[in-house]
């Protein structure tokens, strides 16, 4: 199945690979975020869209993919949470910030693996995924929801009830 | 000294001093100084990544004097000395520079080989006693000479995956790669098909196709010779034979006319696997996947082993004498404008020579051989898929071979030819020719390797040794004459085709004084000018360009223009 980018994205990601005179495979990692800005993840057929649109081999978009955590294999829920487990939220209490939003949004992560750390609730409202440092350790934990910060997290009712 | 030549630099390797042209990577001046600096990614005829450390070396320059000291005196023959760097560098990817010094002895280059092959082995799974790869393993090799032999991890090694389908012809085991990257390297800038690549980059690097693709092109098992640990092994070789046990005979590939050079390995009589032999003006290091592969028939059981005669409708195993006096009886009472022989330019030159004998002493009226015109694959390929048709040109003497063979099927069917000796050539399958004018024919004559269509018209069957099994010369596309060489013995009472011809004159009532394919060689070069003054010692392992014919082989080409860039050292 062909990749269906809104001509308003395929235009921002030519401007996009524009910074990158020298080689166009430069341009792989910013094509990849403006793709999974959009489509929320990368699919197989944004890896194929990206590579013809790049004029590689899939082999070469995949390789860059499957390195970056960052760049989500599958979709994510409505509400992408990410949560600090770096050493100052992890002392702050970051396993048992996750352990709380998994229990609230029904999550189960006994599936997460190093390959795929992304965990889904099962109304696919919520997913969640540990992140390295968010750039707050005094505030820790923290985490964050798509783009919101939030800091010094403790009611995870409140935290989760302000998306619907 | 270095001034007098200046593309060249003074470098001093392990103590001596030596001198090479301006850019020699630091690995190839080692080489060539005779000192072996061990690697796993660099290869010549590839980028140079730089990144399995292997060939750290340690480095020096001339110490560059502070403001106000004095510049460094030269010793008696001109040389600075020396001042080491701390850090070693990668003789690889880097080259050499006037009065430089390289030690690849010494504790900072053992520490780093030793470190490195700790690296290299923590997750690999050791398991050399399965392992296809296991005597000719670098990893193993480097591992006993620059190895301490005991591992500082402890941990659980990294699981990645096995037995792993990439292709058609190559197996992967992830566990075993060492991500050196040169399979990577080689089908993007070789092959051109750029279906490998390393997902999961990081503790888990793994070689990968992409999903829904496959390593399928016809070059695809040259990563597997490139390969330097037991990574990638071939569908057809694994777990055949230990490579110890095996003999390799250098020789020349005869599925096209580029005559790509290969090392056949065989133990007691059975071919076992072919890899490609360096010739940088054949084949580079490279053969097609089609070629390699096609030496199974040589052990099949439709080989010919015995000569026959026709027994009615069919055939009876007889011996040579009764071959030979039944194809001498039939021939006397046939004039000799009436005998066609056609030969094949699978055959070397010394057969040629002996079939242009033969065409001689018969008087026969008619001659040609069996064209077989395909596509070059615009890599190694020839669009010539027979190994010897300028040979056919030089001692047949035949202009445009192919070109007579309609007029013999013509004087066939009218009856004016009435024997057809067929030496070599399968004339049903490859040269158009139909039962029903072989039929017509008084006697017909025909040698082969293998049982075929052609040879149930026949009235003699004879069985003729195959490439594999046959010592000679071809003259390849470019005009380059190379040696065949014998790798296995034929099967039953086969005969090497030479014989055969010479045997067919004697029992004809010719002689002549040939007792080997040697002493065919030495009369080739008394009678046919190109060949003059050469002999097989001359021709050697890598051939000798014999004559011109404009023609070019595009990877090598192509290969010669990347040199020219500094891209491969070539």
């Amino acid at each position: 199945m062909a990749l269906e980018v809104p001509p308003e994205l395929e235009k921002e990601i030519d401007e996009r690979i524009t910074h990158y005179p020298v080689s166009k495979r430069s341009a792989v990692l910013t094509v990849l975020h403006a793709l999974q800005h959009h489509f929320r993840f990368i699919s197989e057929e944004s890896i194929e869209w990206a590579a013809a649109k790049l004029e590689l081999e899939p082999i070469k978009v995949l390789e860059v993919v499957s390195f970056y955590p960052g760049i989500r294999q599958k979709a994510p829920g409505k509400y992408h949470i990410r949560v600090c487990r770096t050493l100052s939220c992890a002392m702050a209490g970051s396993y048992e910030l996750m352990d709380s939003i998994c229990e609230k949004a029904g999550i189960g992560r006994s599936g997460v693996t190093h390959h795929d750390p992304v965990a889904l609730s099962e109304d696919g409202k919520f997913s969640v995924e540990f992140a390295e440092c968010l750039a707050s350790c005094g505030t820790g934990p923290v985490c964050m929801v798509e783009d919101d910060f939030h800091e010094a997290v403790t009611d995870v009712d409140a935290l989760l009830s302000q998306y619907k | 000294m270095s001034d007098e030549k200046p593309d060249l630099v003074d470098v001093q390797i392990d103590g001596e001093w030596h001198q090479f042209p301006k850019g020699t990577r630091m690995i190839e001046a080692c080489r060539e100084a005779g000192v072996e600096v061990p690697h796993y990614c660099y290869h010549p005829k590839l980028s140079s990544p730089g990144n399995c450390r292997m060939c750290l070396v340690e480095m020096g320059m001339p110490p560059r004097p502070r403001p106000g000291d004095d510049a460094p005196e030269p010793d008696q023959d001109g040389h600075l000395p020396i001042s080491w760097m701390p850090r070693p560098v990668i003789a690889c990817a880097n080259t050499v520079a006037p009065n430089m010094g390289i030690k690849t002895t010494g504790e900072l280059t053992e520490t780093c080989r030793e470190g490195v092959m700790e690296l290299l082995l923590a997750n690999h799974p050791l398991d050399c006693p399965i392992c296809d790869q296991a005597g000719e393993c670098t990893l193993q090799e480097f591992s006993v000479e620059h190895g301490k032999g005991e591992s500082n991890f402890r941990e659980q090694k990294v699981k990645k995956p096995k037995n792993v389908d990439v292709g058609p012809r190559v197996r992967l085991d992830d566990e075993r790669c060492i991500m050196c990257s040169r399979c990577i390297r080689f089908t993007d800038e070789i092959a051109d098909d750029p279906v490998l690549g390393f997902t999961d980059r990081g503790s888990h690097t793994t070689l990968a196709v992409y999903p829904g693709k496959e390593l399928a092109n016809n070059y695809s098992l040259n990563t597997v010779d490139i390969c330097p640990v037991g990574a990638l092994t071939s569908n057809d070789f694994r777990f055949q034979m230990r490579v110890w046990f095996m003999k390799e005979v250098n020789t020349i590939d005869v599925n096209c006319a580029t005559g790509a050079n290969i090392t056949v390995h065989q133990r007691e009589g059975q071919i076992y696997r072919i890899t490609p032999r360096q010739n940088n003006d054949v084949n580079s290091d490279w053969m097609p996947d089609s070629h390699r592969l096609n030496f199974h028939w040589i052990h099949g059981d439709d080989r010919l082993t015995d000569p026959l005669v026709k027994n009615g409708d069919s055939h009876r195993i007889t011996t040579w004498q009764e071959a030979l006096a039944t194809t001498a009886d039939k021939l006397a009472g046939i004039d000799g404008s009436e005998i066609a022989v056609i030969a094949s330019a699978r055959m070397t030159n010394e057969e040629l020579l002996m079939v242009n004998r033969l065409v001689k002493h018969l008087d026969a009226g008619h001659m040609d051989t069996i064209p077989r015109d395909g596509e070059s694959d615009d890599y190694l390929i020839s669009a010539d898929h027979n190994p010897n048709t300028n040979g056919v040109k030089l001692v047949l003497g035949l202009d445009n071979p192919g070109s007579q063979l309609e007029a013999i099927k013509k004087g066939i069917n009218e009856g004016r030819i009435k024997a057809l000796l067929c030496l070599q050539e399968n004339l049903v399958e490859d040269g158009g020719f139909d039962a029903e004018t072989l039929g017509k024919l008084d006697f017909f004559l025909t040698s082969y390797p293998l049982a075929n269509p052609t040879a149930d018209a026949a009235d003699v069957v004879l069985p003729g040794a195959c490439w594999a099994e046959k010592t000679g010369t071809m003259v390849n596309v470019t005009g380059r004459l190379q040696r065949l060489n014998q790798v296995v013995d034929s099967p039953g009472q086969t005969l090497e085709p030479w014989e055969i011809v010479r045997d067919l004159i004697q029992a004809t009532g010719g002689g002549n004084g040939i007792y080997s394919a040697l002493d065919i060689f030495k009369q080739l070069t008394e009678e046919v000018s190109e060949f003059a003054d050469l002999t097989w010692g001359k021709v050697g392992d890598l051939g000798v360009p014999l004559i011109e014919t404009s023609e070019t082989i595009p990877l090598i080409e192509r290969e010669k223009e990347r040199i020219a860039q500094g891209i491969i050292v070539g």
